[in-house]
């Protein structure tokens, strides 16, 4: 069973109005279990709108978007994903635990149970001490790393990421990006990941999803060939810098159409 | 932080002392009759009928509060102060009540909050205090389920449509203030509305709540006091103060035993607000006081 | 000012409003209530008309002595916060005594104020007024002029700017809106205790004697007549304070939703 289909899939914004907008047109993406997919492109091509649409958030005007076998509002229902945003959005009033206690909550599970899975979580990002500390006394990498703790709580089949690492200083990043992928490949999660940065989206992908604007739709899907088992020395690797020269060529032939188109309205 | 607390506490006594200091000051050299300035009479008497000297204020507490002898007069003036501060924390509880079912409901729906929103706040701009006497006609003519309505629920109901305001406000700014992310997420946990209400707007909403409180606890007392001496309510402070102005050319000091008396009883529940405050907040990340 | 936006914006408090006073004289003429008990709209309008002088002299009587107060007490509170700003212990003396005011219901000073003018004066309400908007305006005001922007005070200190410039070109540029936010909060708190500040004796001649006198004499219908009164001085105050503030935004170019940089 695949875990994303998303079929002829268009959103239109303030349908019928003057001022509507066409955030994507005529998306077809599949993806399958345990596979990393990022959605890459400049602003305004959608990307975000496209991970709302799986994640449910809101609806398509056109098409059908299928997760984990289910219509998405009914994946929704069932908790089938966990999302995690740029700003790690953790609850000020609640300690670290109780935040990532939360969806369990939601779901209606018993204290012991919920304190159980939360201590898991957190010892699986590796921050098993700070149960007890409040959000504000962590650093910003470490918000984000409860915050996946938060997202991977109920075990779900689906992780969601809109550009986790974007208000992350490039080190932390990259620490990220590791810890990420170990923790995914032992858990064994698909993950949908929407980024604007290309080395990240090569580091990170199995497949990398470029998208351009205006409207937004998928202009190339590109393979990244780097085997599982990616580490650090990974980044000097060849197969590394061939994978960012063709994900930046493909952004690139986005780049020059916007701006050639530019140069004809004049 | 202890140390803080004292330097604070020590210069308000100081100031305080300062306060009393400039009394005696113009006591002094102040007119004993009181004064005109362009031919309008504002400048105020210093007679020690107009202004006591500030020992004999004090020494005031300690007798009785009439001729016939008793009790020291502070004593009386606790019972008073005793009484308007109950009826005080009912209205206060009463219009933390209304005001944060108001803000909820304006929340959940917008044209509740497009619709009222405009009336509350027209509601604080016009002194509808004035309609105490109003209210309190309605006691022993109002039957809730054999429970007859007494007089002191009307200062209460008054008390209160004071205290909602700020609370109306402060908690629907806080609803609202919920960050759009945490929204989405309660979203994506298929939460339903009121779920998310407990779980995310109310916390989220705590620190704009908690200054609005203070607002609507000293609301609340004005709004008792007052509705007190509208409606010639027996045994609160209201009425004290007003009796004891009254016997003023006899006994100038007297009327300060009471002004102090609503003092405190202010104070009381202004520092039992302060201390829901402090409970409230007190695992949030600290705020530079400005 | 399109048709549009005022229907949008008038329509549901005024949908609210009709039904409101639809309901209430229903329910009087309905449950038959003695107009001691609730009067009807309709009779509350009659009194109106036909005290429409009398009242008009009480709102003028209250209304006097709460711009007297509001004027003076805006002044001395601008003054006061300037003072504080420039001679800290005066501020930290003053801090713990504007707490601690704000804590205790100090309407009941006009007693104390009674005492030291003479009967008939008018001048004790004023005080009262005069005290409480002193307050309220020192507080907002002194917080305008110390929360500047550190940038700002950063940016002219690079200037070398001298305290006086970074006091009219900083400090009280920044300080203005909040002048008008104490404004719109004061203007009606002035009008409710000149109209209070009458309830502890005094001249009777104002809204604060007459609403509780009709009260008490069961003409019920015509004290509701001097609350109408009451409500419209109160929100003629907050009105002008309101267009007061809409003008200087307007001269001073302001991002319509108020942003800084």
């Amino acid at each position: 069973m695949t875990a994303v289909v998303i079929k002829d899939v268009s959103k239109v914004f303030n349908v019928g109005k003057p001022n509507y907008v066409d955030a994507l047109v005529d998306i077809d993406l599949t993806i399958e279990p345990g596979e990393f997919v990022s959605l890459i492109g400049p602003s305004g091509c959608g990307k975000s709108t496209l991970l709302r649409l799986i994640a449910n958030l809101i609806e398509p005007t056109v098409g059908s978007v299928l997760v984990n076998g289910k219509p998405a509002a009914q994946a929704r229902l069932d908790q089938d994903y966990g999302m995690a945003f740029q700003h790690a959005g953790l609850f000020d009033w609640r300690s670290v635990e109780k935040n990532v206690e939360l969806p369990l909550e939601l779901k209606g599970w018993d204290k012991a149970r919920r304190r159980a899975r939360a201590q898991e979580m957190l010892e699986l990002v590796k921050l098993p001490e700070f149960a007890r500390h409040m959000p504000w006394q962590l650093s910003g990498g470490m918000q984000q790393r409860v915050a996946i703790a938060r997202a991977l709580a109920s075990h779900p089949p689906l992780l969601l990421m809109d550009e986790p690492f974007g208000a992350l200083d490039e080190m932390t990043r990259e620490h990220m990006q590791s810890e990420l992928l170990q923790i995914c490949a032992s858990t064994e999660t698909t993950v949908v990941f929407v980024t604007h940065s290309i080395p990240e989206a090569a580091y990170l992908s199995d497949r990398v999803v470029v998208m351009s604007p205006r409207p937004g739709q998928i202009t190339e899907i590109i393979d990244v060939d780097l085997g599982s088992g990616r580490n650090e020395d990974t980044r000097e690797a060849d197969a590394f810098y061939d994978s960012i020269t063709a994900i930046r060529e493909a952004l690139r032939g986005i780049g020059h159409a916007e701006i050639r188109g530019g140069m004809d309205d004049r | 932080m202890i140390r803080r607390a004292a330097r604070r506490t020590g210069l308000f006594c100081l100031a305080l002392f300062l306060v009393a200091c400039a009394w005696e000051f113009y006591k002094v050299i102040g007119p004993e009759d009181g004064g005109s300035v362009f031919g309008i009479r504002m400048i105020p008497k210093a007679s020690n009928r107009a202004m006591p000297h500030t020992w004999d204020i004090l020494q005031r507490l300690g007798e009785p509060e009439n001729r016939a002898g008793g009790d020291p007069i502070w004593v009386a003036v606790a019972g008073y102060a005793w009484y308007t501060f109950r009826l005080s924390l009912v209205g206060l509880v009463l219009g933390i009540g209304v005001g944060t079912g108001l803000a909820v409901l304006m929340t959940r729906f917008r044209f509740a909050e497009r619709g009222l929103l405009p009336w509350i706040i027209m509601s604080q701009t016009v002194p509808l205090i004035a309609l105490a006497p109003q209210v309190v006609s309605w006691s022993g003519r109002i039957d809730i389920f054999g429970w007859e309505w007494p007089r002191w629920a009307s200062v209460c109901v008054l008390a209160a449509f004071l205290a909602f305001f700020p609370v109306a406000v402060g908690t629907l700014r806080g609803l609202k203030s919920a960050p759009a992310a945490s929204l989405e997420l309660m979203d994506s946990y298929a939460a339903s509305w009121t779920r998310t209400l407990f779980k995310l707007r109310f916390p989220a909403a705590v620190p704009h709540i908690v200054p609005s409180l203070k607002l609507a606890a000293t609301l609340s007392v004005v709004g008792v006091i007052v509705a007190e001496i509208s409606t010639g309510i027996r045994g609160g402070i209201g009425r004290a103060v007003l009796s004891y102005q009254q016997a003023s050319t006899g006994d100038p000091t007297k009327v300060y035993a009471a002004v102090l008396g609503a003092a405190a009883l202010g104070l009381l529940l202004f520092g039992l607000v302060v201390l829901i405050d402090v409970l409230l907040m007190r695992n949030r990340p600290q705020e530079n006081p400005a | 000012m399109n048709l549009r936006r005022v229907l949008n914006v008038g329509l549901p408090p005024a949908a609210f409003g009709v039904v409101f006073v639809v309901a209430w004289e229903a329910v009087v003429q309905g449950f038959d209530l003695k107009p001691y008990f609730l009067p009807a709209p309709s009779a509350i309008w009659n009194a109106l008309i036909d005290n429409a002088e009398l009242v008009r002299n009480a709102s003028f009587a209250s209304g006097a002595n709460a711009l007297v107060g509001l004027l003076a007490g805006t002044l001395l509170g601008i003054t006061a916060s300037f003072l504080l700003m420039r001679f800290n212990i005066l501020n930290e003396l003053v801090s713990p005594l504007a707490i601690a005011l704000n804590a205790v219901p100090i309407i009941v000073l006009v007693a104390v104020f009674q005492n030291m003018f003479a009967s008939t004066s008018e001048i004790p309400r004023r005080l009262m007024v005069m005290l409480i908007v002193f307050f309220i305006v020192l507080v907002n005001v002194a917080k305008g002029l110390r929360q500047v922007h550190p940038t700002h005070l950063e940016l002219m200190r690079s200037y070398a700017a001298s305290p006086v410039a970074i006091l009219t070109k900083t400090r009280i540029p920044n300080a203005l809106p909040y002048l008008f936010t104490a404004l719109k909060i004061a203007a009606p708190t002035a009008v409710i205790t000149a109209f209070v500040s009458e309830y502890f004796g005094g001249r009777q001649n104002g809204l604060g004697y007459f609403i509780p006198s009709n009260f008490a004499n069961s003409k019920n219908a015509v004290a509701w007549a001097y609350v109408i009164g009451a409500c419209l001085l109160g929100l003629t105050f907050y009105l002008v304070s309101v267009i007061l503030e809409s003008i200087i935004k307007q001269r001073r170019g302001a991002a319509p939703g108020g942003e800084t940089t």
